[in-house]
C-alpha cells in the first residue's frame, strides 16, 4: 500500500513535509496539485481532505492534514532520527511549544505580507491598503523578534544542537515573504547564520528545490492571467482583505 | 517544588490546562495573572515568559509556554492515561490534526466573537460595527460545521469512543463565545450532545468551577473601570481587530 502526499510547493506547510520525507528518504506518491487551480475544493478532494487545504497524505486507508500532525506521524512510523522529534520529554515539549506559537504568529503575518505585498496587487490586480501590509510586516518582523529572543536565543537550533521540526517549520515560514520579495535577512545577522545552518543541515539542493516555486513567484506574477485567480478571488479577498 | 502553573481563567488555553490537571489530581500551585489589569506585560511575569501570554507551566528551572505543549507535557510527564493522548499511532494523529486546525479556526473566530461581543465594548463604550460582528460570527459558525462535518461526525468524541486532549480543547474554545451570550451549542443538537458527554467526562462541578469567570463576563466593564486598564493596552487591543 503506497503513502500519497499532495502538494503544492507555493504553500508553506507542502515545503517542510516535501523536505522531511525527502531529506528522511521515505517513499512517497507525489500528487502535484496547483491551489491557484483551485483541485482543493473539488470533489475528489473532499475525499482525501475535506478541510480543502494542502498538505494530506493518504497512507493506505488512512487520510490525514495537517502538516505537523503529518510529520509526526511519519517521523513515529518512519522512525526517523530522533532529533527531528526527540524522545526526550522537555527536548520534545520545545519542540512542541515552536509549533503551537508559529501558527498565529510568523505563519499568518509572513503569508500576509506575501499576499498583500505580491499576489493581491500584482496577480489579482486590487489594491491593497497601505496600513495592512504595514501592520503585517509590523506584525512580522515582531515575530522575528520573539523568534531570536525566545525561541532561538544563543543556540545553533531552536532545541540545542541539533535541527529539529521545529526549524523546518520555521524556516519554510520565513522563506514565503521572501517569495514577494521583502529580504527577512537582511540586518538580521543572527537569523541569517540560522538560516545557513538549517539549509545546509537539509541540504543546499533540497532546501533550494522546494523553494523554487516561492522565489520564482514575482517572475511568473508577471505573467499570470489574472483571470487564473478567479475562482479563488472571492475567498481570497474576503479572508485578506475584509 | 511543586509545578506551577500561571493561569487567568478567562482565557480558553488556561482552561484546559487547568482542567487537565484538575481531572488527573496533577498537584500544582495556581498562579494568577489577572489578563484584564494588564499583567502580562508587567516586570514579574516577564521573567517568567517574554512571550507575556497565559498559560505558563514552570516545573522547576523547566518553563514551558503553549497549552498544547503544556498538556502533551503533561500527559506524557504524569502517565495520564492513554486515551488523552494514545499511543497509538493513527489515534495520535487524530489528536495532533485537530490541535493544529484549532489554531486558526475555532480558537481564532470563538476568540474574536468573544472580543466583539464582550470587551471592545466594555473598553471603547461603542459597539463593534455589525458588518464585522456578522463577519466574525459567520466564520465561527463555518469552523463550527466544519467540526461537526469532520473532526466529530458520528461519533462519540473527536477520535472515537473516548475523550481526549482534542476534545478539551475543543470544548474550551467554544464556551468562549457562549460566556458573551452566544450559545453556540442551541440548535446544533450533534454538538449539544457532545458538550454534554465532554461535560460529564470532564465532571460537571470541575467544568463549572473552570467555567465560571467566562460565564459572567458582563461584569468585564465594571472590572476593566475599576482597574483603569493601561492605554497601551486598550491600542494594542483596538490594533488586534483592525
Amino acid at each position: 500500500m503506497s503513502l500519497e502526499i499532495y502538494l503544492d510547493l507555493f504553500s508553506q506547510p507542502c515545503r517542510s513535509v516535501y523536505i522531511f520525507t525527502k531529506k528522511n528518504n521515505i517513499q512517497f506518491d507525489h500528487k502535484k496539485i496547483t491551489l491557484f487551480d483551485g483541485y482543493q475544493y473539488g470533489e475528489e478532494y473532499g475525499k482525501i481532505n475535506l478541510l480543502r487545504k494542502l498538505p494530506a497524505i493518504k497512507d493506505g486507508d488512512f487520510c490525514l492534514a495537517e502538516s505537523i500532525a503529518i510529520m509526526m506521524y511519519l517521523a513515529e512510523k518512519f522512525h526517523t532520527p530522533d532529533h527531528w522529534y526527540p524522545a526526550d520529554l522537555q527536548k520534545r515539549a520545545r519542540v512542541n511549544e515552536y509549533l503551537s506559537w508559529q501558527h498565529t504568529a510568523i505563519r499568518t503575518h509572513g503569508s500576509r505580507i506575501l499576499w498583500f505585498k505580491l499576489l493581491i496587487p500584482k496577480a489579482m490586480g486590487v489594491e491593497v491598503p497601505k496600513e495592512k501590509l504595514d501592520n503585517a510586516v509590523e506584525s512580522f518582523d515582531g515575530s522575528l523578534k520573539l523568534f531570536e529572543e525566545k525561541f532561538l536565543q544563543g543556540k545553533p537550533f531552536i532545541v540545542g544542537d541539533q535541527i529539529s521540526l521545529a526549524d523546518l517549520v520555521a524556516i519554510v515560514e520565513i522563506m514565503q515573504p521572501v517569495g514577494a520579495g521583502m529580504d527577512v535577512f537582511e540586518n538580521r545577522p543572527k537569523l541569517k547564520a540560522w538560516k545557513d545552518r538549517v539549509r545546509e543541515e537539509i541540504g543546499a539542493e533540497l532546501f533550494d528545490e522546494a523553494h523554487q516555486t516561492i522565489l520564482s513567484l514575482q517572475e511568473e506574477v508577471k505573467t499570470m492571467d489574472p483571470k487564473k485567480m478567479e475562482p479563488l478571488r472571492s475567498k481570497i479577498l474576503k479572508y485578506f482583505l475584509s | 517544588m511543586p509545578l506551577e502553573l500561571y493561569l487567568d481563567l478567562h482565557s480558553q488555553p488556561c482552561r484546559s490546562v487547568f482542567l487537565f490537571a484538575k481531572i488527573n489530581k496533577i498537584p500544582f500551585e495556581f498562579k494568577s495573572v489577572d489578563l484584564s489589569a494588564g499583567e502580562q506585560y508587567g516586570a514579574e511575569f516577564g521573567k517568567v515568559s517574554i512571550i507575556r501570554k497565559v498559560p505558563v507551566l514552570k516545573d522547576g528551572d523547566f518553563i514551558l509556554t503553549e497549552s498544547t505543549a503544556i498538556l502533551q507535557y503533561l500527559a506524557a510527564n504524569h502517565h495520564t492515561p492513554d486515551h488523552w493522548y494514545p499511543a497509538d499511532l493513527q489515534k495520535r494523529a487524530r489528536v495532533d490534526e485537530f490541535l493544529s486546525w484549532q489554531h486558526s479556526n475555532i480558537r481564532t473566530h470563538g476568540s474574536k466573537v468573544f472580543w466583539f461581543r464582550g470587551v471592545i465594548p466594555a473598553i471603547t463604550g461603542a459597539p463593534v460595527p455589525k458588518e464585522k460582528m456578522d463577519a466574525a460570527v459567520e466564520d465561527l459558525n463555518v469552523s463550527l460545521k466544519t467540526f461537526e462535518d469532520k473532526f466529530l461526525q458520528s461519533r462519540p468524541f473527536i477520535i472515537g469512543e473516548k475523550i481526549s486532549l482534542a476534545d478539551l480543547v475543543a470544548i474550551v474554545e467554544m464556551m468562549q463565545p457562549v460566556g458573551t451570550g452566544l450559545d453556540v451549542f442551541q440548535d446544533r443538537p450533534a454538538l449539544n450532545a457532545w458538550r454534554d458527554r465532554v461535560k460529564k467526562e470532564i465532571g460537571v462541578e470541575v467544568f463549572d468551577e473552570a467555567h465560571e469567570v467566562i460565564m459572567n463576563v458582563d461584569t468585564l466593564p465594571q472590572t476593566f473601570e475599576n482597574k483603569g486598564l493601561p492605554e497601551f493596552l486598550k491600542l494594542k487591543i483596538q490594533k488586534m481587530f483592525n
